[in-house]
């Protein structure tokens, strides 16, 4: 029975080189020995070895039945909460697309659908204080992180209650209340970002002696940016400074139309991790379970300042690469075969299974979810738009940068400026 | 001979508080005292004898002694006694003191750039402090500038305040995604969420046949990037000034050096100043022509000034220092005394900072200028190897005493 949590099958096929997913796309990507071994490596690394192998490749369901006493990777607190952060994820993103189709939202923006369980995964795990960073699809990395639904949705509509004041837009979501550092639209600029933000996670313990600074930083970012300089410069000054950073790769295994096999002359990504002196780390990204556990250890590494580590999840993007995108490349049968791999399906069937939750919990979650949606909606339809005054509003953090006017004032004291005029 | 130099003592370390104090959103303004030094600059004359005064008023002054050099040369250093206030340095030691003293003042202040720690920086400006403040507060980068500024900002944005260094400016080219995408733009894509006091820094400028990469001028490429400040030093005073300035500022500041400017030696005050990153500095002050220049040129138009004055004429020379945004106050107040206007820089010729210069007096000045403004850049060509072809690509005093003679037929 294909469930969601099977094991990859795909260990033994060898690697088809220049194909496209209209040939078969169950031998595509991150196929071959490497997934067991790359997992291996990680092991090694990790104390209780023995038994993270076997819930690696085995279910989470199969391997409750094969035991005598129930060994839950989580409890139903959990469950509730990481099904609640992926419902909420997908129904914001829904709710994008109906907008953007309504011609209530423009622009460039893309949408998560298919991939909640990454972001999920990762960032349930972390602490209000620590860091992530994004490329352009960052609203549901948002989302899990803290940042409010009615925050992001103003921003997407241009409002000025959106979380940047509506000068950010869909592909540039900032919070400094939760440390989100963005929100990026050129692929692979984010990461020395993020690598700055673990940088000075370092520095506060090492340099300013705050012992109990142990915030870490994960970067997430796809399958095309692996192919990107910045990438590999940040592998290699993370790793050279043991930084406390996961690079996250969402492995989509679309740029676009450019399939990650077209691209790239080595497509598992993983291996370039041990390449670089981290651990390598390939992973089921539909699975939520799975990622989570991964996630655990990459950022129990990052948080004893053991260093980095690469994690490529495995996963798919239901919708195209953005709302504009026709997305005609991608064979059906692929978009099909992950389909059935929902990880919010699987993680119900998981719940539910395991006596964890009812249908009617979940449910009720649903219902919750929706409503919070709807009143996102609401608040941001209903917010002003920026006034003109705001245009020259942060452009400079010490608006003195403007200069001095030849007057002798400078030219943010100038009455004219709060009217948005004074520099035309 | 007197030496001059402007000291702006009490005045500067007020408005510098009130720099520190800024908040994007609540326009609290100092009293009007404050920018006082602005309108009417003291100057500290320092005369041989050792003596001081405290001349509030230039204009008087123009009758006295002026600068022959911006530069203190030999006989003025072997005239002047111990007695006198301040110390000697050279250029380089007066960046890496400003940066030293920062560094002691702010714990969250850093610097990163290729070989600044254990080598002590291509130009001795690091030299010491990685010994000094440790590793991890001096990083030796691999050769990754596009990775290791956008590293800059990311730890700018997260509390830190890093001094990135470019072993040449030529070389942030490869940062341009870094510095035009984030640096300049974070602070307001995020809605003023996140603050970037990143000081980006280092040597470019055409030096001795370095060749057409090393002597590259990227002050024009990097001119219209929204969000940035730019300036250019040109002394060991206003070096150390504008170094501190910048550390000290919640905006992102790039601080161009020039190559062949690093030796130059100039006594500078003990007590802790700054220099106004949107102010420029009056050279000298004279009544025909205004000549603007920065960085480099500076010394090629005092050298022209000798000239000229043997001519006599009486050129007004300031030093723009404000790249980015220029200080059309005190520009403008020249072009209203003397109606004529030369540029001279060593930018290229298109699209450089004289170009846009040009463009700002013209739109703001153009009833007071007696003649079209005249620019003198380097030559639209990547500088060549040859010593010869080198010098004729910059500008030269004799081009200068040239253009000002036609300037004021």
């Amino acid at each position: 029975m294909a469930t969601a949590f099977s094991p990859s099958k795909f260990a033994a096929q060898p690697f088809p080189l220049n194909t496209t997913s209209q040939n078969n796309p169950l031998t595509i990507p991150t196929t071959a020995s490497p997934f067991l071994g790359s997992t291996r490596k990680l092991i090694r690394l990790s104390s209780s070895s023995n038994l993270n192998l076997r819930r690696r490749s085995g279910t989470v369901v199969k391997e409750n039945k094969s035991q005598s006493t129930p060994n839950l990777l989580i409890t139903k607190e959990e469950g509730l909460e990481l099904y609640e952060d992926m419902v909420l994820g997908r129904a914001f993103e829904d709710k994008c697309a109906q907008m953007y189709y309504d011609r209530k939202m423009f622009g460039f923006v893309h949408l998560y659908n298919g991939q909640e369980a990454v972001s999920t995964g990762f960032i349930k795990l972390l602490k209000q204080q620590d860091f992530i960073v994004c490329t352009y699809r960052d609203h549901v990395q948002a989302l899990s992180k803290g940042v409010s639904a009615r925050a992001i949705l103003s921003e997407l509509l241009g409002k000025a209650t959106g979380c940047c004041r509506g000068q950010g837009g869909s592909m540039h979501i900032f919070s400094r209340e939760h440390n989100m550092l963005g929100g990026f639209a050129f692929i692979g600029e984010g990461i020395p970002i993020g690598t700055g933000a673990a940088f000075r996670s370092k520095y506060k313990r090492k340099v300013l002696k705050e012992a109990d600074c142990d915030h870490v930083t994960l970067a997430f970012f796809g399958d095309g940016t692996c192919n990107n300089g910045q990438f590999y410069e940040c592998l290699n000054m993370a790793a050279l400074w043991k930084l406390p950073i996961v690079f996250v790769v969402e492995n989509n295994l679309w740029a676009i139309g450019m399939s990650h096999l077209r691209a790239t002359s080595v497509p598992p990504i993983h291996k370039k991790g041990p390449a670089f002196g981290m651990p390598g780390v390939h992973v089921d990204g539909m699975d939520v379970l799975k990622v989570r556990e991964v996630a655990k250890e990459a950022i129990g590494r990052a948080r004893r300042a053991e260093g980095p580590t690469l994690v490529e999840c495995e996963t798919y993007r239901f919708r195209g690469h953005s709302l504009a995108d026709p997305d005609k490349l991608r064979d059906p049968a692929e978009k099909a075969h992950y389909a059935a791999r929902d990880p919010i399906t699987a993680l119900k069937k998981c719940l539910i299974d395991n006596s964890l939750a009812s249908e009617a919990d979940l449910k009720a979650i649903d219902k919750k979810i929706d409503e919070v949606v709807e009143e996102a909606v609401e608040f941001a339809e209903e917010s002003p738009v920026p006034p003109k005054s705001q245009l020259h509003e942060n452009v400079f953090a010490d608006p003195k940068g403007f200069g001095i006017g030849p007057d002798g004032r400078y030219r943010c004291e100038e009455p004219k400026f709060a009217e948005g005029t004074a520099l035309d | 001979m007197a030496a001059m130099f402007q000291g702006v003592g009490a005045a500067a370390a007020l408005s510098s508080l009130h720099s520190n104090s800024f908040d994007s959103k609540n326009f609290l303004f100092s009293p009007r005292r404050s920018f006082s030094v602005r309108k009417a600059p003291s100057f500290v004359v320092v005369r041989s004898d050792g003596t001081m005064n405290l001349d509030l008023n230039p204009e008087g002054r123009r009758a006295q002694q002026f600068i022959a050099n911006a530069v203190a040369t030999k006989e003025d250093i072997s005239a002047a006694s111990s007695s006198k206030p301040g110390h000697e340095l050279l250029l380089f030691e007066a960046l890496r003191e400003g940066l030293e003293e920062e560094m002691e003042r702010d714990p969250r202040v850093c610097v990163m750039g290729e070989d600044v720690g254990h080598y002590g920086g291509s130009y001795k400006v690091t030299k010491g402090l990685a010994t000094k403040f440790g590793d991890l507060r001096v990083l030796d980068t691999p050769i990754a500038e596009n990775s290791f500024t956008g590293m800059g900002i990311g730890a700018a944005m997260t509390g830190l305040r890093p001094v990135v260094e470019g072993m040449n400016m030529g070389f942030l080219l490869l940062a341009f995604n870094q510095i035009s995408n984030n640096c300049g733009m974070l602070h307001y894509t995020s809605g003023g969420q996140f603050t970037i006091p990143i000081v980006i820094r280092g040597p470019g400028g055409v030096g001795r046949q370095l060749g057409a990469e090393h002597s590259q001028r990227l002050e024009s490429y990097l001119l219209p990037i929204p969000g940035i400040q730019m300036v250019a030093c040109s002394t060991p005073y206003n070096a150390k000034g504008l170094m501190k300035a910048a550390i000290r500022s919640e905006n992102p500041v790039i601080l161009f050096e020039h190559v062949l400017l690093y030796n130059l030696k100039e006594r500078i005050p003990d007590e802790d100043y700054i220099c106004n990153l949107e102010e420029a500095e009056m050279v000298r002050p004279g009544e025909h022509v205004t000549i603007l220049t920065y960085s480099r040129m500076r010394y090629h138009v005092m050298q022209a000034a000798k000239t000229l004055v043997n001519k006599g004429y009486d050129p007004e020379v300031i030093d723009i220092r404000s790249l980015k945004p220029f200080d059309l106050y005190t520009i403008g107040n020249s072009v209203k005394k003397t109606h004529r206007v030369l540029i001279v820089e060593e930018c290229m010729r298109t699209g450089g900072i004289g170009a846009s210069l040009t463009a700002a007096i013209t739109e703001n000045f153009h009833d007071y200028l007696d003649a079209p403004i005249i620019c003198l850049s380097s030559q639209d060509v990547p500088t060549p190897y040859a010593g010869t072809l080198e010098e004729w690509t910059v500008v030269q005093p004799a081009q200068i005493v040239a253009a000002v003679e036609q300037l004021c037929q």
